[in-house]
């Protein structure tokens, strides 16, 4: 929607050329062209969330998705864009403790929210226990789509826990179990088209201290 | 995707008398259909309203002894629901076996059963689809019609309804109970909930102007074997081939419905009774006047052969 870099964004250039042409078209009418320019800018709404611990305020067009507020708005690119559909699980953050597709949702949705994308998992220095086992597996090969895999991967284990049963789930009057048919089952949502679902699999076990 | 203005609702009859007011109003509770497809430029409204804030989000137990599901519970958390898992399997079974964890999540109740179809000419805008512009032809008759409606399409349309959830509540009789632009409230059967295209594909649903789903009531449980039988193209995440629903009792009789062969959820009664006669009784009924095409015909076979392996599981 915006530019990835840079204080200006697309939106800024094409509002201010269109205001530019309104005024050169009124011959001066000052007043009228600019609202004139502003009729024609996109609504916006206001919306106050926090990102990794840190409180945040931002105006935005209010078609802004939570993926492109991340990654234009707030610098964190760690989560990735990939179909921008919900079909393959790059974006994927946790929200209020629950993963989502971060593309199919707007950011004037999540007043009040919290959101942790993979940024605030870990750090380099300290990584998140699911990422540290992602680097000992080999759990990419290129790595787009693991700020996805690791942000639903936490998340896939934490619903196992809470009992939340799958497809896979034998009897759903029971728990489901901690096996790693369940977590393959509930990782389809997150797509790796480097085929790096079997060293996934093992990093998960290894987090969920079951056997591969 | 289209600029929109947006509000949160207030109440429930704000958010109808609302929608019913503005031209190119449309409510937003997940998003996961409705941003799709507003991305898309298949959907282009001019107002959203948010309902998320409504609360609408319990299941709570009916005086009949049912359960009444708000309209904004997640379907994550409608498969999770002990009550559900224990007395109504088939909803859970066939929640589990849509979408993705991160979708359920996020998906509601309501807009489940509100989703569009996954027709791919309604999805490519520059193929003609009377359902996204009616009058501009079918795309699909004639075209590749391998996930598309075997029965209970027109000449208009042949695209299928993709939810799972709706299949079980179909089976299950449920009714999806709203609220309308001035305040009153009436209950739907789901029956009668999603009309078949006829020549007027683009009409989905029996909703009105503005009309707000806020809950879907589940009859008391009338017990059985519940069964949902999914069949795909990839083991998990993928829309249905055909799917069976099924709540069959100790005694052979039972209820049966079917997703992706229709326009929606699959039902027909006169069908249930046949269910101790076996598949081929069953599967005849459900799909007398079928109007398959080449590419499609494969479903009503592969429905027979479903059924039966739900007869066989429901007999143990």
């Amino acid at each position: 929607m915006t530019q990835g870099c840079g204080a200006i964004s697309r939106r800024d250039v094409l509002k201010t050329s269109a205001a530019g042409a309104a005024i050169a078209g009124s011959l001066g009418t000052g007043s009228v062209a600019l609202a004139q320019a502003d009729a024609s800018a996109p609504p916006t709404a206001a919306v106050r969330m926090k990102v990794n611990g840190k409180q945040t305020s931002l105006t935005l067009d209010t078609r802004t998705t939570l993926l492109d507020t991340l990654r234009e708005h707030l610098k964190l690119t760690g989560t990735k864009k990939g179909c921008d559909h919900g079909q393959c699980g790059a974006c994927t953050v946790i929200v209020n403790g629950r993963r989502i597709n971060s593309c199919l949702t707007l950011a004037v949705m999540h007043e009040g929210d919290e959101v942790t994308t993979i940024e605030g998992l870990g750090t380099v220095g300290d990584l998140h226990p699911m990422q540290a086992a992602f680097v000992e597996h080999d759990g990419y090969q290129c790595g787009y789509c693991t700020p996805g895999q690791i942000c639903s991967a936490v998340a896939v284990l934490e619903e196992i826990r809470a009992g939340i049963p799958s497809h896979v789930t034998e009897d759903i009057g029971a728990a489901p179990g901690m096996t790693t048919l369940e977590m393959r089952e509930r990782m389809s949502g997150n797509i790796c088209r480097c085929g790096a679902y079997s060293n996934i699999a093992e990093a998960m076990a290894q987090v969920a201290g079951v056997e591969a | 995707m289209r600029p929109f203005t947006y509000e949160r609702a207030t109440s429930a009859q704000d958010a109808a008398a609302k929608a019913a007011a503005m031209p190119g109003a449309r409510f937003i509770a997940g998003g996961t259909n409705l941003l799709d497809l507003m991305k898309l430029e298949i959907e282009t409204p001019g107002h959203l309203i948010d309902v998320n804030g409504l609360g609408m989000d319990q299941i709570v137990e009916t005086p009949e002894g049912g359960l009444r599901i708000g309209a904004l519970v997640r379907n994550t958390d409608l498969a999770a629901d002990r009550r559900v898992r224990k007395d109504y399997g088939v909803l859970t079974r066939a929640l589990v076996a849509g979408a993705s964890g991160q979708l359920r999540n996020k998906a509601t109740t309501a807009g489940n059963l509100l989703q569009r179809t996954r027709c791919p000419y309604f999805y490519d805008v520059n193929m003609p689809c009377n359902k996204r512009k009616p009058g501009s032809g079918c795309g699909a008759i004639g075209g590749f019609s391998r996930q598309l409606g075997v029965i209970g399409t027109s000449e208009a349309c042949i695209a299928t309804h993709p939810s799972d959830m709706a299949v079980a509540m179909r089976v299950l009789d449920a009714s999806v109970e709203t609220m309308r632009p001035d305040g009153t409230t009436r209950a739907i059967p789901i029956a009668e909930f999603h009309k078949l295209p006829g020549q007027t594909p683009q009409t989905e649903t029996a909703l009105e102007k503005g009309e707000l789903i806020i809950s879907v009531a589940l009859p008391k449980p009338t017990g059985g074997t519940h069964i949902y039988r999914k069949v795909r193209d990839r083991a998990s995440y993928a829309f249905a081939l055909v799917s069976v629903a099924a709540v069959i009792g100790r005694d052979g009789k039972g209820a049966v419905a079917l997703g992706g062969v229709a326009p929606k959820p699959w039902r027909v009664e006169e069908a249930d009774a046949l269910l101790s006669k076996g598949a081929q009784a069953v599967s005849d009924r459900l799909f007398a006047d079928a109007t398959p095409r080449e590419d499609n015909a494969f479903k009503i076979m592969l429905a027979k052969r479903t059924i039966a392996s739900v007869i066989a599981e429901a007999k143990g």
